[in-house]
């Protein structure tokens, strides 16, 4: 049953990338900005975790709640340092900033503590399921989970509560949802928390999945998500999580078809294939931009 | 008229003495306190200090630090040694540690300062061979003998068209040789047939051991029923680990490093692939057992360049010295270290100078050395003639299983 199993490996794979993806496409979603320093939160959530569980103690549940909250705060002073004054900034500089506040990230987290990889510890119960022959990790099954729970929240957030009523006004028009009373600044600072405390999960996720956390380690699980995001429809939160999936399945038949060291690239084809063919993604509305 | 004739002379003669003393600074340049331009001799290159310089540059910080400091750990016990004992030739040593951040461009700007700011005058080069390679030109040119404490890719002293990198040295085996022990050890002590590669195509070492272990195994009579590769970084191999686990070998040799191969066990026993797995001195590191998980471990062996648990007397005196100095168990980067210094040190001792030339002849012309990591002698290529001892991991510890002798 090779094939059940490649669909196995391919599913946890791409729920990592949904995971992630989610927290992307929101901000996206609601201010237009391509936030790069999103996988770097992913990246600081797996540190957070990582000390809360070898520092201080924590159980999973405790780590991953903790390592949320204080992404939340990472990503609400992020937003108000680097991203808020940039508003009325053109597209391409909010972009560069994101791209810049990304390499501070990275870089002054090696400054303190160097670029040494630190290993997870075992904080799950770790059972192995068999079916048909293919082995399950009872952690893939958690991050399913946890993916498919956290993409439920998220899609309630946004259309079921005020906060969320507000951020659709926002996205569909800042100027107009001031005037009829809406506290933007809040309402994009909200965003920020969310999004941020999704790859805050992801981080500590991430890290007691694959063990090895460094601080370059969101480079590339961050420029997956953005491919995922774009491939299911950047703005649209079920999009992202099925941009991710389609994208770690794809993945794992490229390396299973013995491709291995094509896998990247191939990611990257299909950013470039989803851009030319269909640059709204799979889910996304097919709109004009305003100019 | 004749005041500015002499004037002109004057002027002249203080141009020309500047000159000269400017150019004696810049020779002493560098080598900071005491020893003042006054050290009179001309001609050579300013070493004639009283202190010998030993540049170190090495994977301090990045994805391969915990080599580079390892090895930095090792040389600094053995330079203690050595100075307490009263140096080389009446001489202190003085390591001058430079950080290479594991990357090629910045081994190649370290092993420069070394040359022309820190005035070296032997280097021990970076951990790993694709950053020493980076670096052999420097040595080379500028004549500063260089040797490598585990840069095991052939190529670091070779070079393709057979020429030798006449300043290169190395204190480890090379990667053939790795390759070849591994699959003499497949076939012959486990006994096994069929089976297969997964390697770091990314590093130059992993390349090389992989292309000597399929050569061997297929000289042995065994079979490569399966290969694959991934790039460094990696964080998910379970596709390529599910494709190789469909072909049923019953041994997979894996060279790489720590960081991919400590995830590649994990994630291969988890697919419950339980053939023995097999690496080189490139798995050699705590993380790896961090990573994989000690259980993973179980029913794996790597070729090493020494064990800290051979009975023999010199390794047990230097596993002592070391627990003493650090509180803990040297590794063999630890041993290569100091090893390193060692094999320097009687280099200059029958050099009797500090002249890179004259040094680089007195390695090369190394006999019988006996050090930590086994007897060793330099052959016609400047490697390493030495043995290898295979170890077992048994719950994350590292149990001495057999020497091979080369």
């Amino acid at each position: 049953m090779d094939w059940l199993q490649q669909l196995i490996n391919g599913i946890s794979l791409g729920s990592i990338y949904a995971l992630i993806a989610l927290g992307y496409t929101m901000v996206y979603g609601i201010i237009k900005l391509i936030n790069f320093a999103h996988g770097d939160v992913f990246m600081l959530g797996a540190f957070i975790g990582f000390f809360a569980i070898t520092r201080w103690e924590m159980g999973f549940i405790p780590a991953l709640i903790t390592a949320m909250i204080l992404c939340a705060i990472i990503g609400v002073i992020i937003e108000r340092v680097a991203y808020k004054r940039l508003r009325t900034a053109t597209r391409i500089a909010a972009l560069t900033t994101a791209i810049g506040v990304s390499f501070l990230i990275e870089y002054t987290m090696i400054f303190f503590r160097g670029a040494t990889p630190e290993a997870y510890p075992q904080v799950l119960p770790k059972t192995t399921i068999n079916i048909l022959g293919a082995n399950i990790n009872s952690q893939t099954i958690l991050i399913l989970v946890v993916t498919i729970t956290l993409m439920i929240l998220l899609q309630f957030i946004v259309h079921k509560t005020k906060i969320g009523k507000a951020m659709r006004a926002v996205s569909h028009d800042a100027d107009a949802a001031k005037l009829m009373g809406i506290n933007v600044d809040n309402t994009i600072s909200a965003t920020f928390a969310i999004g941020s405390s999704l790859a805050g999960a992801a981080g500590v996720i991430f890290g007691s999945y694959y063990t090895r956390i460094d601080p370059l380690m969101g480079v590339l699980p961050g420029l997956k998500a953005f491919i995922a995001a774009v491939l299911g429809g950047i703005g649209s939160i079920p999009g992202a999580m099925v941009g991710g999936f389609i994208l770690g399945i794809i993945e794992t038949i490229v390396s299973a078809i013995g491709f291995s060291l094509w896998r990247d690239a191939a990611a990257f084809v299909i950013l470039i294939l989803i851009l030319i063919l269909r640059p709204a993604g799979l889910f996304g509305k097919n709109i004009r931009e305003k100019v | 008229m004749e005041e500015t004739k002499k004037l002109k002379k004057y002027a002249s003669l203080f141009l020309a003495s500047s000159l000269v003393v400017g150019a004696l600074a810049g020779c002493s340049g560098g080598s900071d306190g005491g020893d003042d331009s006054s050290s009179g001799d001309s001609g050579s290159s300013g070493g004639d200090s009283d202190v010998i310089k030993i540049g170190a540059n090495l994977e301090l910080t990045g994805s391969v630090a915990s080599y580079g400091s390892s090895i930095k750990q090792g040389a600094e016990l053995a330079i203690e040694e050595i100075n307490a004992n009263g140096g080389i030739n009446g001489k202190q040593i003085k390591l001058v540690p430079v950080d290479n951040k594991s990357e090629n461009a910045e081994a190649v700007s370290a092993a420069q300062r070394l040359v022309s700011q820190e005035k070296v005058d032997v280097m021990i080069g970076p951990a790993t061979s694709g950053n020493v390679l980076a670096t052999v030109q420097i040595a080379n040119q500028n004549k500063i003998p260089m040797v490598t404490a585990s840069g095991t890719a052939p190529n670091v002293t070779e070079n393709e068209d057979g020429s030798i990198n006449e300043y290169v040295f190395r204190t480890c085996f090379i990667d053939p040789f790795q390759g070849i022990i591994a699959a003499n050890f497949a076939t012959e002590e486990l006994g096994v047939k069929n089976v297969a590669i997964f390697a770091d195509n990314s590093s130059d070492y992993a390349k090389g051991l992989a292309a000597a272990f399929k050569e061997q195994i297929e000289a042995n009579g065994g079979k490569v029923v399966a290969e694959a590769a991934y790039v460094a970084d990696d964080t998910d191999f379970k596709a390529s680990l599910t494709t190789l686990k469909s072909k049923n070998p019953e041994f997979i040799f894996i060279p790489g490093y720590y960081e991919e191969v400590g995830l590649i066990v994990k994630q291969a026993r988890e697919l419950g692939i339980d053939v023995p797995l097999m690496g080189a001195d490139g798995w050699d590191s705590p993380k790896l057992v961090e990573l994989a998980g000690a259980e993973n471990l179980n029913n794996s062996f790597i070729i090493n360049h020494y064990s800290s648990e051979d009975p023999d007397q010199k390794i047990q005196d230097f596993v002592k010295a070391f627990n003493d100095k650090y509180g803990e168990s040297p590794n063999a980067f630890h041993a290569l270290g100091y090893d390193t210094v060692y094999f320097i040190k009687d280099a200059i001792e029958r050099a009797g100078s500090l002249d890179g030339e004259k040094i680089k002849d007195a390695l090369a012309a190394t006999k019988e050395i006996s050090l930590v990591s086994g007897t060793f002698s330099v052959d016609e290529k400047h490697n390493a003639v030495k043995s290898a001892t295979i170890l077992e991991y048994v719950d994350g510890q590292q149990k001495f299983k057999t020497k091979i002798e080369p």
